[in-house]
């Protein structure tokens, strides 16, 4: 085996060459593997929007829909309940939603919703996972006098206002979501898909 | 005694899978040049599809939003000309539905004495030429229960689901036994359109099958050109270090 | 000098490693400094290549699992949720199919090399034998692979291939039934051919791989020419014909991978049908126990054995037959008895042996997806018996026969054959069978009577000491 001679930068670049063409290979063969992981079609077919009609709900009623598999509330709010909004702010952590991964855009505002009266929220606690329970009575007697109506979570206690905003002191340290919605018309939402058609 | 009941069985069994094998249809099939991305072809055999077929057939592995999406249609045109099918609720399924429909195995098979197949695949197992030949086969045969037969699938249990389109034909043998089917009444279509309808049916069929065949010819040429170069640098690095041997 | 810098014990994180693990040992015991022979040719990519699609088998068979459901009210439709529903499936699914026909393909052709290039024989035997249990295990594998998708011909096959057990007298039918686990190919029988199909034999595979590869580099590979490189060494003991495996073969085996991933992915993505062979038309449609599809044929890796089922009438000795010509593979290394290795150097008589083997197998695979006629039929008969006087010849040819032990065996052989055709001439067609009767009646002339009498055919060359070129 004769070594002298030998093209030390040929044989550098070469290898450095295949190397970077090899390893792209490699990242190419690893991308349809790892995508396969992503939600396949029957997935999304199950987790597509769902379509709600919110004409049946009565003012200060609650209704619970299962979208991808996680209840989704409705509430028609009455004006009472309105009201009472500004009025608690500084009993909250985070009265003006500035967190924006909890809501989107177009419900970053006072009632946290498109319409003022129709509040979507999912139902799950930002704590650790629980449903809590809808208390929407003024001084509900087992939450306490100044209770303005609201949430309560039976796990640890965290406590959300009628916009899903959560109390200074709980556990929780984030507001309730607010999954993508629109409205089709003025009795239709669409839960999972926004105005201009984006989905979550 | 028992085992001589399994040789009994085995012996059939190969029996049966080798003389299985030289059966097959009796007459010559007619070849179609088919083209899976022509998307206007595809679209026509869509319609031709969900109208004429899914009556009865299903094609339940396959998603309505999926041919939307290969297809060029949207979400609304999917569910306006392609859902027929409701839920238990009487509304119309999701477009993320299967393609499957209404009829039950068990219906199907009171109906017509064998439940219609799943259609998903059939292109995959029959093959185009085969289906092309056969849709174009039918002919009046008063002695079987629904009054139609066809040359290709002798004594098939189905109706003729597109009689409006092509008319009536009816079988006539040659002297030298040749087969051959004329057309007894008229059709809304000529013979050539009608022709060319199963030809985009089949074309469809053929994209139901294999929904992805378009696109893995397309990423199979960038993947072949890819491991052309991957190989000459391979070829010039084995070279290089060969050197040293030579 | 560079060998000196490596000898030592290198500080850092390689060195605290190879204090308790022996990486670099390992390293250069099966790479760096793994000594092989320099002269290696095209029969050579192989065994590589055999490794490359198993790790394929292995990385694809594990992401099928995530999706597939072994139940057969389900695993027809998940296998076609695999193909449309999961992102990337179809390319998945694909790979693995065709994955399958690929190591047939490339571990006959490896086989195919030890026969060339008498790699089975001392001091290889043991490689051979792991080598052939690992084909066998892949045989098995693929055949419960084969059940999964649920299709007609994963029914059926693995219906009429179950049912071969059958055929063993007394406990036969009891067997069927137990491997079963019901009274036909059901869900119990999906169950545990999944179990073993993606587990139990992928462990054994590896285990063998693992032993075919350690008992290779305890002895060393052979090579073209059949010399022992081993036995000419420098002052270093470095072989004076090897070269180190790193980097030489590894450049070198990188250039068969980028042509078999050319082959294997135009299948892939242009023809992963491969016409009805890699994928059969029938198993698009869902198992049916009441409905035989009108084709069935095993898929081509297992049609040549199939054929020397078909060849014998009576079906237990038919079984019998068909495990012989698989189990007459570990005898290798014993019938053929020749110290010449290397076909190179092998007589006229033993290489025409080998290519009419090659042609034999060949044409024993392409008769057994055809439909039998009695022209097949005999057809099969013949190559089967071809087939089996290989190994006959491998052994005949072990060293010089006189030529009276050449014309007697002729004579002993052809009258065997002749004497059964005797037996059956009465219910077949007389013409056909005279006429093929030729077949092997050629092979035994032009392989054992024409070489008895002239010498030049039948004798082997000298070998030389070193390798060539």
């Amino acid at each position: 085996m004769a070594n002298e001679g030998v093209d030390r930068r040929r044989r550098r670049f070469l290898v450095a060459a295949t190397s970077v063409v090899g390893g792209a290979g490699v990242v190419a063969v690893a991308t349809p593997f790892l995508a396969s992981w992503k939600p396949s079609a029957r997935a999304q077919a199950a987790g597509a929007p769902v379509e709600i009609n919110v004409s049946q709900i009565e003012p200060g009623q609650r209704i619970s829909v299962a979208w991808r598999g996680r209840p989704v509330w409705v509430v028609r709010r009455t004006p009472e309940m309105l009201e009472l909004l500004p009025q608690i702010r500084d009993r909250l952590r985070d009265p003006d939603s500035e967190i924006a991964t909890q809501q989107p855009t177009y419900a970053q505002n006072e009632h946290r919703s498109i319409r003022p009266d129709i509040l979507v929220l999912i139902g799950i606690c930002t704590h650790l996972g629980c449903s809590p329970a809808f208390r929407p009575e003024i001084g509900a007697p087992e939450v306490g006098s100044d209770w303005p109506g609201g949430w309560l979570c039976a796990c640890h206690g965290s406590r959300f206002d009628m916009a899903g905003r959560v109390y200074r002191n709980v556990p929780a340290a984030l507001n309730l979501q607010v999954p993508p919605y629109s409205f089709v018309s003025d009795d239709l939402i669409i839960v999972g898909e926004d105005a201009d058609g984006g989905t979550a | 005694m028992k085992s001589l009941f399994a040789l009994i069985v085995l012996a059939a069994l190969l029996g049966a899978v080798s003389s299985a094998q030289a059966a097959g249809p009796s007459v010559p099939l007619d070849s179609v040049a088919i083209d899976v991305n022509n998307e206007a072809s595809l679209q026509r055999g869509a319609h031709l599809f969900v109208n004429y077929c899914m009556g009865c057939h299903s094609a339940q592995f396959m998603r309505y939003n999926r041919v939307g999406r290969d297809l060029g249609l949207t979400e609304n045109q999917v569910i306006r000309n392609m859902v027929f099918t409701t839920d238990e609720d009487g509304e119309l399924v999701s477009s993320g539905s299967l393609m499957t429909n209404a009829m039950t195995r068990a219906y199907g098979n009171e109906a017509f004495g064998k439940a219609p197949p799943d259609l998903t695949l059939v292109a995959r197992v029959r093959g185009t030429d085969w289906l092309y030949t056969f849709l174009r086969s039918f002919y009046r045969d008063e002695s079987r229960p629904l009054g139609v037969n066809n040359v290709v699938f002798e004594n098939v249990g189905m109706p003729h689901p597109l009689w409006e389109l092509q008319g009536w034909q009816e079988k006539r043998k040659d002297a030298d036994g040749t087969v051959h089917l004329d057309l007894l009444r008229a059709g809304t279509m000529s013979a050539p359109e009608y022709d060319r309808a199963i030809r985009d049916l089949v074309t469809f069929l053929s994209y139901l099958a294999e929904p992805i065949q378009a696109d893995r010819q397309r990423i199979g040429i960038i993947v072949m050109l890819f491991l052309l170069v991957f190989l000459v640098l391979a070829y010039l690095l084995k070279k290089e270090y060969w050197k040293d041997v030579h | 000098m560079a060998g000196n810098s490596a000898d030592k014990i290198q500080g850092g994180l390689l060195g605290w490693v190879d204090a308790r693990f022996p990486l670099s040992q390992l390293w250069n015991d099966h790479l760096a400094r793994y000594y092989t022979p320099r002269n290696f040719n095209f029969w050579y990519y192989f065994g590589s290549l055999a490794l490359l699609v198993l790790v394929i088998q292995i990385v694809t068979g594990i992401f099928l699992t995530m999706f597939y459901k072994p139940d057969a009210e389900l695993a027809f439709a998940s296998v076609e949720y695999i193909m449309r529903d999961v992102e990337w499936g179809w390319l998945i699914r694909y790979m693995h199919s065709t994955g399958a026909s690929f190591f047939f393909i490339v571990v006959y052709l490896h086989m195919f090399r030890a026969l060339l290039y008498g790699s089975y024989k001392k001091p290889r035997e043991l490689i051979w034998i792991f080598g052939v249990l690992i084909y066998v295990v892949l045989m098995a594998e693929a055949f419960m692979g084969y059940l999964l998708p649920w299709g007609q011909m994963s029914f059926w096959g693995a219906q009429v291939i179950v049912n071969l057990f059958a055929t063993i007298p007394y406990i036969g039918p009891d067997l069927v039934t137990w491997i079963r686990g019901d009274f036909l190919i059901s869900d119990a029988t999906l169950n545990r051919f999944f179990a073993l199909h993606v587990i139990a034999l992928p462990l054994v595979l590896l285990l063998l791989v693992v032993s075919h590869i350690i008992a290779l580099h305890e002895v060393g590979s052979n090579n073209p020419d059949g010399v022992e490189i081993k036995q000419n060494k420098d002052a270093n003991g470095v072989p004076l014909d090897g070269i180190p495996f790193h980097p030489y073969y590894t450049v070198k085996d990188l250039v068969g991978v980028g042509v078999f991933f050319i082959a294997f992915f135009a299948v892939v993505f242009f023809a992963p049908e491969m016409g009805g062979y890699f994928l059969e038309h029938a198993n698009f449609e869902s198992a049916d126990a009441l409905a035989t599809p009108e084709h069935i044929a095993p898929v081509w890796y297992f049609t040549s054995f199939y054929t020397v089922l078909r060849a014998v009438p009576d079906p237990f000795i038919g079984v019998l037959a068909m495990g012989a010509a698989v189990v007459i593979l570990f005898f290798v290394p014993w019938l053929d008895r020749n110290p010449v290795k290397s076909v190179r150097y092998r007589s006229m008589a033993h290489r025409v042996n080998l290519i009419v083997f090659a042609i034999t197998f060949i044409v024993l695979g392409y008769l057994g997806v055809q439909p039998v006629s009695s022209l097949y039929g005999e057809l099969g008969l013949r190559f089967s018996t071809m087939y089996f006087l290989f190994f006959w010849l491998l052994w005949f040819h072990s060293r010089e026969r006189s030529v009276v032990f050449s014309l007697l065996s002729f004579a002993v052989l052809v009258g065997l054959y002749s004497f059964y055709d005797m037996l059956r001439i009465e219910s077949t067609d007389p013409a056909l069978v005279m006429s093929l009767w030729l077949l092997p009646t050629l092979y035994l002339l032009a392989t054992m009577v024409v070489p008895a009498l002239v010498h030049d055919l039948r004798r082997d060359r000298p070998v030389p000491e070193r390798v060539t070129a």
